[in-house]
């Protein structure tokens, strides 16, 4: 095949398929209990400076427990897969463990508006965006990963900067003979994936909003599932057509309630606005991002203990009301905008 | 003079909305874009069908979501699928329209999100990339285009092309290898639409906004839009329709007070 551009970008997360498969091969099949704790979990899976993607769509079944747990521990270098990062990618560029960065989309927080820890980062060159891609890009790397195979073909990118600063390549198609692009396939160091359940083994239950964990599971080299509840294997072997992530694929299960905190959980919680807004307020500055990391993270002994600095019982219990139309949402960095007049 | 009934973002919302049509398939962006197809579905197209990047497809959505990936983008789905199916079938060509915004845009459609400054290593302002745009200026039969206009991001050339227009124009999307046919339809802001030109596909005042003077649309552009001799008058909102806005964005995220 003629190649016809080579992206610019810097090539994260790609091995011959030969060396995946080796890779997995060494990976037990076995029915083990893989439950420990988020502390147990990081320090056994995170290894400073690798190549890590997180499950979700960038605030929406994230797994906080494990942001949080990887900041507190002072995990360092690792290089992100920026596939619709938000809150996830924010609170770890202001945690530190964050030096490069593939940006699909980061450093914003959709209608909350641009993130000024994140683009301070990236401005100050703290943190280097090392290539860009799309989402749909970034979610085939992942395909390919999972699917053995070195590329995917798509006619996403073409003729755009987005491409030329990827680690994409553009070659003629042996059949149209029009140009295509390639993305080359990842397999990450490390996911985290937050799910609704899973049994001890790892099999993992959905209700929808699966975005690209299917993908990112598969590829992934280790993974480690953080779920809102443990449930009995026999509850999945009833209805194995809901398991999304099977049992094999998983390292470990970290069993966190609330998990996804101040995130959105499809069915279970939306996004608590009041600790994003206070997120997005205090990380503008250095001495603000110092404070929140104390408040939330360094001086928090536990998930639990967090929670209830966030309001604790009753104020998951508005999230959930919340999350099904029955409360009113109450959004702090929403009202500031309002009242500075806002857009005409 | 009184105060009109409705801001100029309910003006460009509600004349998003007017663009799709009943029936056709529509790939939607966080903002303005949601609105617009989330106002179209309740007025003129019930049967439009609504496309969420994250996996939505066909939801019914009641009050505008904060993401194109939360919770609220199910709402009455007909499915809530994966990223890997919307962008799949999008490829392959389901996706009548895509509705997207941006930071800067030139003549011919082009979009960047991804950073202002002198070059990309050492950006001024870095912007969040592409994300599912890129994808959507792609991919989509075909896009509009929604964003505020000043002189400074309508602009000659954009930092950064991370979203496709019209590339160069005429046939450059086909040389670059993207589907046949794709590309910008038209461009709402709150001077007016515009459309592309289909010899030149360069940007041409298709209707112009109620009050808007004509000359303000190239006052605010650092590239010419073409004026013709005959251009449309955009009509305003009705009170109804301001009402409808206020419900479907109850707090006001998108649409403002």
């Amino acid at each position: 095949m003629k190649i016809l551009q080579e992206g610019e970008g810097k090539l994260i997360g790609w091995h011959d398929p030969d060396e995946q498969r080796a890779w997995v091969q060494k990976k037990t099949r076995a029915m083990v209990d893989k439950r420990m704790s988020i502390s147990d979990a990081v320090k056994k899976y995170v290894t400073d400076g690798d190549v890590i993607a997180m499950g979700g769509f960038g605030h929406i079944r994230i797994s906080m427990a494990a942001i949080y747990e990887m900041v507190r521990q002072k995990v360092r270098n690792l290089t992100m897969m920026g596939k619709t990062g938000v809150h996830d990618i924010d609170v770890m560029i202001g945690g530190g463990i964050v030096s490069e960065v593939e940006v699909a989309y980061c450093f914003g927080h959709e209608m909350r508006g641009l993130s000024k820890c994140g683009r301070n980062a990236v401005e100050s060159g703290k943190v280097k965006v090392v290539s860009e891609i799309s989402n749909a890009g970034h979610q085939w790397r992942f395909l390919g990963g999972m699917m053995g195979v070195p590329f995917i073909p798509t006619r996403t990118m073409l003729g755009s900067d987005t491409l030329k600063k990827s680690s994409a390549k553009v070659v003629e198609d042996p059949w149209t003979k029009k140009p295509i692009c390639l993305v080359p396939s990842a397999n990450p160091d490390i996911a985290f994936i937050h799910v609704p359940r899973c049994d001890i083994y790892g099999n993992c239950q959905y209700d929808g909003y699966v975005v690209e964990d299917f993908e990112i599971a598969r590829a992934a080299r280790k993974l480690v599932i953080t779920t809102e509840e443990i449930i009995d294997n026999e509850v999945i072997r009833e209805t194995p057509w809901r398991t999304v992530i099977p049992g094999f694929f998983v390292d470990a299960v970290v069993e966190v309630k609330y998990g996804s905190h101040p995130c959105n959980m499809p069915g279970q919680y939306y996004f608590d606005e009041e600790v994003i807004s206070e997120w997005l307020d205090m990380s503008k500055t250095d001495e603000g991002l110092k404070q929140w990391l104390d408040k939330y993270i360094y001086n928090v002994k536990d998930f639990d203990e967090y929670l209830e600095i966030c309001g604790g019982k009753e104020k998951m219990e508005y999230l959930y009301k919340l999350e099904h139309y029955q409360a009113p949402l109450k959004a702090p960095w929403l009202d500031r905008k309002l009242n500075a007049g806002g857009k005409k | 003079m009184s105060e009109p009934h409705y801001t100029n973002t309910h003006l460009m919302a509600v004349t998003a909305a007017k663009l799709l049509l009943d029936e056709k398939s529509v790939f939607v962006g966080t903002g303005l874009p949601m609105i617009a197809a989330m106002f179209a579905q309740r007025t003129h197209a019930p049967n439009l069908l609504l496309i969420f990047e994250a996996g939505s497809i066909g939801p019914q959505v009641k009050t505008l979501p904060i993401s194109v990936g939360d919770s609220r983008t199910g709402y009455r789905a007909i499915s809530v699928s994966v990223m890997h199916d919307n962008m799949s079938f999008s490829q392959s060509g389901w996706t009548d329209y895509g509705f997207l915004g941006g930071a800067e845009i030139d003549m011919y459609g082009n979009l960047n999100t991804t950073y202002i400054g002198a070059d990309w290593d050492n950006p001024k302002v870095r912007l969040p990339g592409s994300g599912g745009g890129n994808d959507v200026a792609s991919l989509s039969q075909n896009f509009f285009i929604i964003i505020r206009q000043t002189k400074r991001n309508f602009v000659e050339k954009v930092t950064f092309i991370t979203s496709p227009g019209y590339l160069t124009g005429p046939g450059a999307r086909e040389a670059a290898g993207l589907p046949a046919n794709g590309g910008p339809l038209n461009v709402i802001t709150q001077y007016g639409v515009y459309g592309f030109q289909p010899d030149t596909k360069r940007m041409y005042l298709k209707s112009l906004h109620p009050g808007i003077d004509v000359s303000e649309i190239n006052a605010n552009s650092s590239f010419e839009i073409i004026i013709p001799e005959h251009y449309e008058m955009t009509p305003e909102p009705t009170v109804e329709d301001v009402a409808l806005l206020r419900e479907l964005d109850p707090n006001g995220m998108a649409i403002g007070k």
